[in-house]
């Protein structure tokens, strides 16, 4: 017990962010089974309820039940934040040691490219590839991807060209190893540390970049329960039943502020430098 | 350092020209047919001889590298096209649009500004004091927000619970307030952390020391010296987050339904409007770097130390 004292000391907003976030993640793992109702099973009579046993946080406009709804936003907004974080790291993994080992026409290139991406300010290029391709939840996590993988890239192709001319890497070639056997072995295991670091941080982001468009109208599409497009809803009936609005903030708020506590504490002991 | 100022200045055209270059790249991408679009938003049945004209006229049927010199030339001239929806020139409706947007974005400024060079500098001296914590707090809040919310959280009981401010529209101050404050919150939180390690780090310096042994008031090398030199990295920050800006008038402009060009850019997304949505981005990256370069430009004069190094430090 007091080992567990002393491993929490000055840790404990790390610890319940932690906490929070485990929630999170199971709720939306086991959304279909601990979900009181069906969320988007309309019932018109029984629309803006009081709270009661059977819909313990009342229902919406359609008699749909909030908290069932919730539940399975959290699904939505933590799944494809995830699946974004995974693919644009994949991306900038792969992009980022290729530029950073090889050098050359190539690697300029590449962080020519990436330059160029990043003078565009992020979401305005988001919304920009989401109007192009037009309003929808595969454009708008593609769009997002396009954007990330970028920066993901450039912290990786930096770390690997300073880590390339260590004394480990040049152990390994002269003692036989092939360039893949390296960038497998030795340079991607040192690399993605920090970067699960970034990723953290870049999680929350995703959250509320996802909600964000959700809420333009240009994410999710009714009537999947997605906590951006429910605050979207739940605006018009914000005289009467202003809780329909609330409670989805609420979600992300504490989502986004424990990824940004974690993120931030991890970037401190790792000495990661943030990206404003 | 004019030499250094003519290099930025250089640096700065590859990187417009590879931004309207993405842009073309992403139009000539998309899956939308600009002839069909056009029809589209101007309510037009669209038959094959109405698409081959509209082609023809939008120049779709020359070679891309000539469409591409093309698309320069017209930007460089301002000329951005004509709106598919309301068929005038997409440069009178930003002109139209744009000094709404820029006051919402400055009055957001001014407001991030006096809030946070006090708040950032108080708590890097009065280090683990409530005021610091209070500032971390407040950042954490900033920085995890969804401004879109809290907009609609200020609306719910400033405007509706107490009627203190209008719930929407532009005209009168009061219609500033509440906007401004749900502009300003996220660059709240990151000034005032810049600002508080920037401070944090002059600090430790030796001429804070040299100053104190040769007994000069406390308050005076904090404004004169430390403050000054401290406010550099913030500007820097100001420049940086300035997309940051541009994104949040374009919800904030949404949820209080602000006149301004990011409502625009949202209407043109749902109307298909490929010159308005192209115009926007390739806007508002031009914008973003010509801010940087002000801000690498101020930092000169602030921080002498940047030019003698021969670039801007981040």
């Amino acid at each position: 017990m007091t080992r567990i004292r002393t491993a929490l000391k000055g840790k404990w907003p790390f610890a319940i962010c932690s906490g929070i976030l485990v929630v999170f993640f199971l709720v939306s793992i086991l959304a279909p089974w601990i979900a009181p109702n069906d969320p988007i099973q309309v019932n018109l009579a029984l629309k803006l309820m009081p709270p009661s046993l059977e819909y313990p946080l009342g229902t919406d406009q359609l008699g749909r039940c909030n908290l069932s709804r919730l539940l399975f936003g959290a699904r939505v907004s933590l799944g494809f934040a995830t699946l974004i974080f995974v693919a644009s790291l994949g991306i900038g993994l792969v992009i980022g040691t290729l530029s950073g080992y090889r050098g050359g026409w190539i690697d300029t290139l590449l962080m020519r490219f990436c330059d160029g991406v990043m003078a565009f300010p992020n979401l305005v290029l988001v919304l920009g590839i989401v109007g192009l391709l037009g309003p929808g939840l595969w454009q708008v996590v593609v769009a997002l991807m396009m954007v990330q993988w970028v920066y993901y890239a450039r912290m990786i192709r930096g770390m690997v060209v300073s880590m390339k001319e260590q004394n480990f890497i040049t152990a390994a070639r002269i003692s036989g190893s092939s360039n893949w056997k390296i960038i497998r072995r030795h340079l991607v295991p040192n690399v993605l540390p920090p970067i699960m670091v970034m990723g953290t941080l870049e999680m929350g982001w995703a959250i509320m970049d996802i909600s964000a468009l959700s809420f333009l109208g240009l994410g999710i599409q009714p009537p999947t329960p997605e906590w951006g497009a429910m605050i979207h809803e739940g605006t018009s009936f914000m005289r009467s039943n202003p809780e329909l609005m609330l409670y989805p903030g609420l979600m992300i708020l504490f989502v986004v502020i424990s990824f940004n506590v974690i993120g931030e504490s991890l970037s401190e002991q790792f000495g990661v430098k943030r990206r404003y | 350092m004019v030499i250094y100022l003519i290099k930025r200045l250089f640096a700065v055209v590859p990187i417009i020209l590879f931004a309207i270059f993405l842009m073309f790249v992403l139009v000539r991408l998309s899956p939308v047919d600009p002839a069909q679009a056009y029809l589209a938003a101007s309510n037009i049945h669209p038959t094959e001889e109405l698409l081959a004209e509209k082609r023809q006229e939008f120049g779709l049927d020359r070679p891309l590298i000539v469409q591409y010199f093309q698309t320069v030339a017209d930007i460089v001239r301002f000329d951005f096209g004509n709106s598919y929806v309301t068929n005038t020139p997409v440069w009178q409706e930003i002109t139209t649009r744009l000094p709404a947007t820029l006051q919402l974005a400055l009055s957001s400024i001014l407001v991030a500004i006096i809030v946070s060079v006090p708040l950032g500098f108080l708590s890097a001296v009065y280090k683990n004091s409530w005021l610091d914590h209070f500032s971390r707090l407040l950042s954490y809040l900033g920085a995890s927000i969804p401004q879109f919310w809290l907009g609609y959280v200020l609306i719910f009981f400033f405007a509706v619970k107490l009627d203190l401010f209008p719930v929407e529209g532009r005209g009168t101050w009061q219609h500033f307030v509440l906007p401004s404050i749900t502009l300003s919150l996220a660059l709240i939180a990151i000034y005032t952390r810049l600002l508080r390690a920037s401070v944090l780090e002059e600090l430790e310096e030796a001429y804070v020391l040299y100053g104190r042994t040769r007994g000069l008031k406390e308050k005076g090398i904090m404004a004169k010296h430390v403050l000054r030199i401290s406010i550099s990295p913030m500007l820097t920050g100001l420049g940086m987050n300035l997309g940051k800006l541009l994104t949040g008038t374009i919800i904030v402009e949404q949820v209080f339904s602000w006149p301004g060009f990011g409502r625009f850019f949202i209407e043109a997304i749902f109307n298909r409007d490929i010159p308005v949505i192209q115009s926007y981005v390739v806007l508002a990256a031009c914008l973003f770097i010509v801010c940087n370069l002000i801000v690498d430009i101020i930092q000169l004069y602030l921080d002498p130390r940047i030019s003698r190094k021969g670039r801007a430090q981040f």
